[in-house]
């Protein structure tokens, strides 16, 4: 099991959970798992095609990661929105 | 009372006022996030409003409430999965005529529908599978549906319009689409381009007149048209007093099909105010003729672009109130049908869309 980490309105669409533990075997893997834990997160974080929002930043373990990116048991991946607008 | 919904860059905004005076603002909903469109159904009351989020992605909320509390997410605001496009952003939300019926515009030229009053969407097929889809392009703002006409009393007759890809109709409710360009006259495309009769006609916005639904008129990306065939053929009649053919807001006046207002901007390379003046040009003559309507707008140093949402109307005929938004954060009313204009507003996020009722 690996940790999946939201914040913001994604920990409330999470069932108000900033942790979740979750098996998959890779970043995108852990992302539908969650989404199918907490429907409510549908779309937020992936988009249609599967693909991580462009505004949207994955680490795992402190590194950058993508969709494909592979985990471990006991990895921790932190989903980010940027710091960006105007 | 006139309720004016305004969708910002910085959330969405409900004032409340007379015409002829400041409004007030009465609530702000999505603090800090974009609203490009919200309505109100007036059959249900609802509250609806599409915002994109730049982290989280275009949504629909509704409220049957207060619009300063909890919204809910509308299900089904998404292209098919596994596909290789992804919604970019939904434009407009327009009521059907069927009980419980709504329609969204969207980007990349998606139209979704509704059938219990927007808690849920499915994305239209029949548009969404067109053929030519592939040859579509888009526009400066994408590939954005963000004009929708219903006929009154007819659920089955549609037009949309869709930036560039043109004017599509149905008469079978939407389960199949053809398209409605004839007459357009793109001066913007090279000579090249001209050849295929469908390219690249990039339409800014179309209302019905609701007295005569075979007519609508368009704003176009050069010139203003008119169509009396229900949106196979058009006409430009953009040429008897407009200072510019570019611009982006169009509205008529539902009591009277020869009444139309139309905000032009100087050109595609120079989208603000011509003169540094704000006018709203008028005609009563189906368009033969534009009279500029500016009495109590801006009228030096005034350099606005208006976008074609944030342009809307309440009432009709000498009641027809009118309100625009620009992306100066300024919104500005008419009470008398444009005779006379005052400031609603100011100091606002850049306004996307303005919707009066």
């Amino acid at each position: 099991m690996a940790v999946v980490c939201v914040r913001g309105p994604l920990r409330k669409l999470a069932g108000g959970r900033a942790e979740h533990e979750l098996e998959g075997q890779t970043v995108v893997e852990l992302l539908r798992a969650l989404e199918v834990c907490h429907p409510d997160t549908n779309g937020w974080i992936l988009d249609e095609r599967g693909v991580i929002r462009r505004h949207i930043n994955v680490f795992v373990n402190g590194e950058r990661g993508g969709e494909a990116t592979e985990v471990r048991s006991g990895d921790r991946i932190e989903v980010l929105p940027a710091i960006t607008g105007g | 009372m006139t309720e004016l919904l305004v969708g910002t860059k910085k959330g969405l905004f409900l004032l409340e006022g007379e015409p002829g005076a400041a409004f007030e603002i009465k609530a702000r909903a999505f603090a800090g996030e974009p609203v490009d469109f919200a309505t109100r159904d007036s059959r249900t009351g609802r509250l609806l409003a599409t915002v994109t989020s730049p982290f989280y992605g275009p949504k629909i909320f509704y409220t049957d409430g207060d619009p300063d509390a909890e919204w809910e997410q509308a299900d089904g605001i998404a292209l098919p999965e596994g596909g290789d496009q992804a919604l970019e952003r939904i434009w407009v939300i327009a009521p059907g005529e069927a009980d419980g019926t709504l329609y969204a515009g969207g980007d990349p030229g998606a139209l979704f529908e509704s059938h219990d009053g927007g808690s849920s969407w499915e994305l239209n097929a029949g548009l969404w599978e067109q053929p030519s889809r592939p040859q579509w392009q888009p526009g400066g703002g994408g590939l954005c549906l963000h004009s929708i006409c219903t006929w009154p009393g007819d659920p089955d007759k549609l037009a949309i319009a869709v930036s560039a890809a043109g004017m599509w109709l149905t008469e079978d409710g939407g389960r199949t689409w053809r398209r409605g360009n004839q007459g357009l006259n793109p001066g913007y495309l090279p000579e090249e381009a001209l050849k295929d009769e469908n390219a690249g006609r990039c339409v800014h916005h179309v209302e019905r007149a609701l007295e005569q639904p075979e007519r609508l008129f368009m704003q176009f990306h050069g010139g203003v048209y008119r169509s009396d065939d229900a949106g196979q053929s058009w006409n430009d009649v953009g040429g008897g007093g407009l200072p510019s053919d570019f611009g982006f807001p169009l509205m008529v006046d539902p009591a009277d099909p020869d009444s139309a207002y139309v905000i032009p901007l100087v050109a595609d390379m120079d989208r603000v105010t011509p003169d540094g003046r704000v006018r709203v040009y008028e005609t009563r003559d189906a368009g033969s003729s534009w009279s500029p309507r500016g009495d109590g707008l801006p009228a030096e140093h005034a350099y606005l672009t208006v976008l074609r949402l944030a342009f809307s109307r309440a009432g009709r005929s000498d009641q027809l109130e009118l309100y625009f938004g620009a992306t100066s954060g300024d919104l500005f009313g008419s009470g008398d049908a444009g005779a006379t204009w005052s400031t609603v507003a100011t100091r606002l996020p850049p306004v996307f869309s303005v919707v009066a009722r």
